[in-house]
C-alpha cells in the first residue's frame, strides 16, 4: 500500500482542449454569416455594376424628369380625369385609382360570395352542399387568367346590345357595357333608359372591368369559401347543438352562435385571400381594363424607362398589400376572444 | 321504401324549405346542363381543336424532328408503367399482394377507353391514333411485366425506379433541346402544352431546394441569413407575378454583361422558378413550425452534425406535414405558367390566342377557352389526387404495425 502524503497538491486538472476554430460553436456561425453576406454582396455589387454600365450605355440612367412630360395615350375608362396631355405621373396615378377600384368592389364582391358558399356547404340540403363543392373544386383548379379571358371573349363580348340587351330589374347587361340604376340628375333615382337604340344610366360600368370584376370575384369566392369553411369547422359541434336544442334555426344558430367564433380562424385566413386578389387584379391587361399594371406597361413601351416603371409598380402593389395587411391586422385585434 | 329513396329525402326533401330550394336547384341545373349539351353538340364547331392539336400539344417544333417527342412519350410511358407496377409489387405491411386491386382496375379500364376512344374522336390520322394505341399497349404491358417479375429485385428495383425519372428528365431536356448529335430546337419553336409543361416542371424541381433552403434560412438563429431570407421572402410574395416576369424580360437584360441573358423563355422559367421558391418556403416554415424543438436537441445530442440532423431528423418530419401545402403552391405554379402568354411567350393559352387571331377560327373563343380549362382541370386535380395518396401513404399513423 502506497502512503498517501495528505499534503502533496494532487495536480491540477488538465484545461480542456480547446477545439480548433472551424470547430468552435462561437466562431463557426459568424464565419458562415460573413462568408455569405460578403457573397450577397458580391452578387449585388456585380449586378448594380452591370446595371450602371449597361444603362449609361442606353442612355437610361436613372431619372424621374420623364414622369412629369405629357403621356400621349388616353386611357378609356378612368376615375381620375385624364387625357392625353397630362403627363405620365397623372396617367400612373389614374391606373393606381383604376386598380383600387377593381381591389374595393373585388374585395367585397368575394367575401360575400365567398361566406354564402362556405356557409352553404354546412347546409342541411345535400345538393346544396355537394354543389358548393363542385364549385370550389371547379374554380380552384383553373387558372385565373383563363377563367378572366372566358368572361371576356366568352360571356361578356357576346352579349347583345340596344334592344336584345339582357335586362334585369334596375340592370341592364348589354355588350357596350353594364347600366345599373342609381341617382341622376337632379338627385331623381334613374332607371336604364334606352335612348336612340343606346342604353343610358346614371352609372355605367364597361363590359371589361365586368369582366374583370366577375372572374376576380368568381375565382376568389372559391378561396374564401375555403377560408370560410375551416373557420365554422373549426367550431366545436357542441355549440351546433347547443344552439338548436335551445330552439334557434339553422340560419340563425350560424349567424349568431357559430360564425362569430369562427371568425378568429377566418381573419387571418382572409388577410392572405385579400392580398393575393389585389395582387391578381393585374391580370386586367389581358381583358383590356386599364389598371395601374397596363398603364405601366405602355409607359415602358412608350419610353423605355423599365427600372423606374418596375420600381413604381413594385412599390405601389407593396403598399396596396401592406395597407390590407394593416386593415386586417386591426380586424383580427378586433375579433380575437379575450379570455377573462 | 327504398334505401336509397330515403336517403334521398333526407338530403333533399327534409323540411318545406329544402323541398323548395331542392326543386329550384334541380330545374336550373337541368336547364344549365340542357343548354349546354345542345350547344356542345349542335352549335360548337370542335374543328378548330381536330385541325390545331399539333399547335397545342408542341407548338411550332419543326416536323421533321418531333419523332424526338414520341421517342420521350414512349420512354415516359413505360418508366409510368414501370413504376406503377413496381410500387404495386412491393409488398407493404397495409396492403394485401393483390397486383390489381380496384383503383388500379378502374384507372387502367379508364386508361384504354380514353386512348381508344379520345385519338379517334378528335379525328387524327390513323397512324397517329395507333401510335396512342401502342402507347397505352405498353404501359399496360410494362406496368404488368413489372408487377410480375418486379419483386425478384427486391428494394433495390425501387432503388432504380426512383433513380429513372432524374434520368429521364435530363434525356427528355437533351431530346427535346438537341445536342449530343441531335439538331438543336431552340427554345423560341417550343410551345403549346409541351412548353407549359416544361416551364412548370423546371421550375418546381428547381424552386424545391431553393424554397426549403429559404425555410431553413428564414427559421436560423443567424441574423444575417434569417433576415436575408425575410427580406428576400417578403419582397416576392408582395409583388404580383407578372410585374416579376416583366422585370424578368425587361431588366435582367441590363443586370448581366452583354450576351449573358438568357432566352427569352429561360428567363421566363427562371422568375417563375425564383417566385415558387419563395411561396414554397413559407409552405416549408410552416412544416418546420409543426416539428418539435426537441427533434433537433435529441438529434444534436446523439451527436449527428446540423446537417445530418436536418436531414435525416428534421425535414422528413416537416416535409411530411407541408406536403399538401407544397402540393398546393405546385398547382398553383402550373397555373401560373398561364401568364406567361401576356409576355409573349406561345404556351397554351398563348397558342390558343394566336390560333384564334386565324381568320378561319375567329370567334372561337368558347370551344378553345373550354378545351384549355378541362386539360388544365385535370392537370390539377391529378396532382391533388396524387398528393393525397401521397399523403395517406406517408401517414405514419394509418400504417398497421406489421406484427
Amino acid at each position: 500500500m502506497v502512503p498517501v502524503n495528505p499534503s502533496d497538491p494532487s495536480p491540477p486538472p488538465l484545461p480542456a482542449p480547446k477545439p480548433p476554430w472551424w470547430r468552435d460553436r462561437r466562431v463557426v456561425p459568424w464565419v458562415v454569416q460573413a462568408v455569405v453576406g460578403l457573397l450577397v454582396l458580391l452578387l449585388i455589387a456585380f449586378l448594380l455594376g452591370n446595371l450602371v454600365r449597361n444603362l449609361t450605355a442606353a442612355g437610361l440612367l436613372l431619372s424621374w424628369r420623364w414622369l412629369q412630360q405629357p403621356a400621349g395615350f388616353d386611357i378609356s375608362e378612368s376615375v381620375l380625369p385624364f387625357n392625353a396631355q397630362l403627363p405620365y405621373w397623372r396617367a400612373l396615378a389614374a391606373g393606381l385609382v383604376n386598380t383600387i377600384r377593381a381591389v374595393v368592389v373585388g374585395l367585397v364582391g368575394a367575401t360575400l360570395l365567398g361566406t354564402l358558399v362556405g356557409m352553404a356547404s354546412f347546409s342541411h340540403n345535400g345538393l346544396l352542399r355537394r354543389l358548393a363543392r363542385v364549385y370550389v373544386e371547379v374554380v380552384r383548379n383553373i387558372p385565373l387568367l383563363l377563367q378572366l379571358v372566358f368572361w371576356y371573349f366568352v360571356v361578356f363580348l357576346t352579349l347583345p346590345n340596344g334592344v336584345a340587351a339582357i335586362q334585369l330589374p334596375g340592370v341592364v347587361l348589354a355588350k357596350s357595357g353594364l347600366y345599373i340604376a342609381g341617382l341622376g340628375e337632379g338627385l331623381r333615382w334613374m332607371g336604364p333608359t334606352l335612348v336612340n337604340g343606346v342604353w343610358q344610366a346614371p352609372v355605367r360600368l364597361s363590359v371589361e372591368f365586368g369582366a374583370l370584376l366577375t372572374g376576380l370575384i368568381v375565382y376568389s369566392g372559391a378561396f374564401i369559401a375555403e377560408v370560410v369553411r375551416g373557420g365554422i369547422a373549426a367550431v366545436p359541434k357542441g355549440q351546433w347543438e347547443a344552439a338548436s336544442s335551445l330552439g334557434l334555426s339553422w340560419f340563425a344558430t350560424l349567424r349568431r352562435i357559430v360564425l362569430p367564433q369562427s371568425l378568429r380562424v377566418i381573419v387571418p385566413g382572409l388577410n392572405t385571400q385579400y392580398i393575393s386578389l389585389a395582387k391578381n387584379s393585374s391580370l386586367a391587361v389581358a381583358v383590356g381594363y386599364t389598371d395601374l399594371y397596363s398603364v405601366a406597361e405602355t409607359t415602358l413601351n412608350q419610353t423605355g424607362r423599365a427600372v423606374e416603371v418596375i420600381l413604381v409598380l413594385l412599390a405601389a402593389y407593396l403598399t396596396l398589400d401592406l395597407l390590407i395587411s394593416a386593415l386586417m391586422n386591426g380586424l383580427n385585434h378586433l375579433v380575437q376572444i379575450r379570455e377573462r | 321504401m327504398k334505401p336509397v329513396l330515403r336517403r334521398l329525402r333526407a338530403e333533399l326533401f327534409a323540411t318545406p324549405a329544402d323541398a323548395v330550394l331542392s326543386t329550384g336547384l334541380i330545374a336550373v341545373l337541368s336547364l344549365a346542363a340542357f343548354g349546354f349539351l345542345r350547344w356542345a353538340f349542335t352549335q360548337a364547331q370542335w374543328a378548330v381543336i381536330r385541325v390545331n392539336s399539333t399547335l397545342f400539344a408542341v407548338g411550332r417544333y419543326p416536323v421533321e424532328e418531333q419523332w424526338r417527342l414520341w421517342l420521350l412519350l414512349w420512354l415516359l410511358f413505360a418508366a409510368t408503367g414501370l413504376s406503377w407496377g413496381v410500387l404495386r409489387s412491393h409488398p407493404r405491411p397495409d396492403r394485401s399482394g393483390v397486383l390489381w386491386p380496384r383503383n388500379d382496375r378502374i384507372a387502367a379500364t379508364l386508361l384504354v377507353v380514353l386512348g381508344l376512344w379520345r385519338p379517334a374522336a378528335m379525328g387524327l390520322s390513323l397512324s397517329i391514333q395507333a401510335r396512342w394505341w401502342g402507347l397505352v399497349a405498353l404501359l399496360l404491358l410494362v406496368r404488368w411485366l413489372a408487377g410480375r417479375f418486379g419483386p425478384r429485385f427486391g428494394p433495390l428495383g425501387l432503388r432504380l425506379v426512383a433513380l429513372m425519372w432524374p434520368v429521364l428528365y435530363l434525356v427528355g431536356m437533351v431530346l427535346i433541346s438537341g445536342g449530343l448529335g441531335l439538331v438543336a430546337v431552340s427554345p423560341s419553336e417550343w410551345g403549346g402544352l409541351l412548353l407549359t409543361l416544361l416551364a412548370s416542371s423546371f421550375a418546381i424541381l428547381l424552386c424545391f431546394p431553393i424554397g426549403v433552403l429559404l425555410a431553413l434560412g428564414r427559421r436560423s438563429d443567424l441574423p444575417l441569413l434569417r433576415w436575408g431570407s425575410v427580406l428576400y421572402i417578403e419582397f416576392i410574395r408582395g409583388a404580383p407575378l407578372i410585374t416579376l416576369l416583366f422585370l424578368g424580360q425587361n431588366i435582367l437584360g441590363f443586370l448581366l454583361p452583354g450576351g449573358l441573358a438568357p432566352d427569352r423563355i429561360w428567363r421566363a422559367a427562371w422568375v417563375l422558378t425564383f417566385f415558387a421558391a419563395a411561396y414554397l418556403a413559407e409552405a416549408v416554415r410552416s412544416g418546420l413550425a409543426a416539428v418539435p424543438r426537441g427533434q433537433l436537441e435529441a438529434a444534436r445530442s446523439l451527436g449527428l452534425s446540423y446537417p445530418k440532423a436536418l436531414q435525416h431528423v428534421v425535414l422528413p418530419q416537416a416535409l411530411r406535414v407541408a406536403l399538401p401545402a407544397m402540393v398546393g403552391q405546385f398547382i398553383s405554379l402550373l397555373q401560373d405558367t398561364t401568364l406567361l402568354s401576356l409576355i409573349g411567350l406561345l404556351e397554351l393559352l398563348g397558342t390558343a390566342r394566336t390560333v384564334m387571331a386565324n381568320p378561319a377560327f375567329l370567334g372561337k373563343n368558347a370551344e378553345v377557352y373550354l378545351t384549355l380549362a378541362v386539360l388544365f382541370w385535370c392537370c390539377c386535380a391529378a396532382l391533388g389526387l396524387g398528393s393525397r395518396a401521397l399523403e395517406r401513404r406517408l401517414d405514419p399513423h394509418a400504417v398497421p404495425s406489421a406484427t
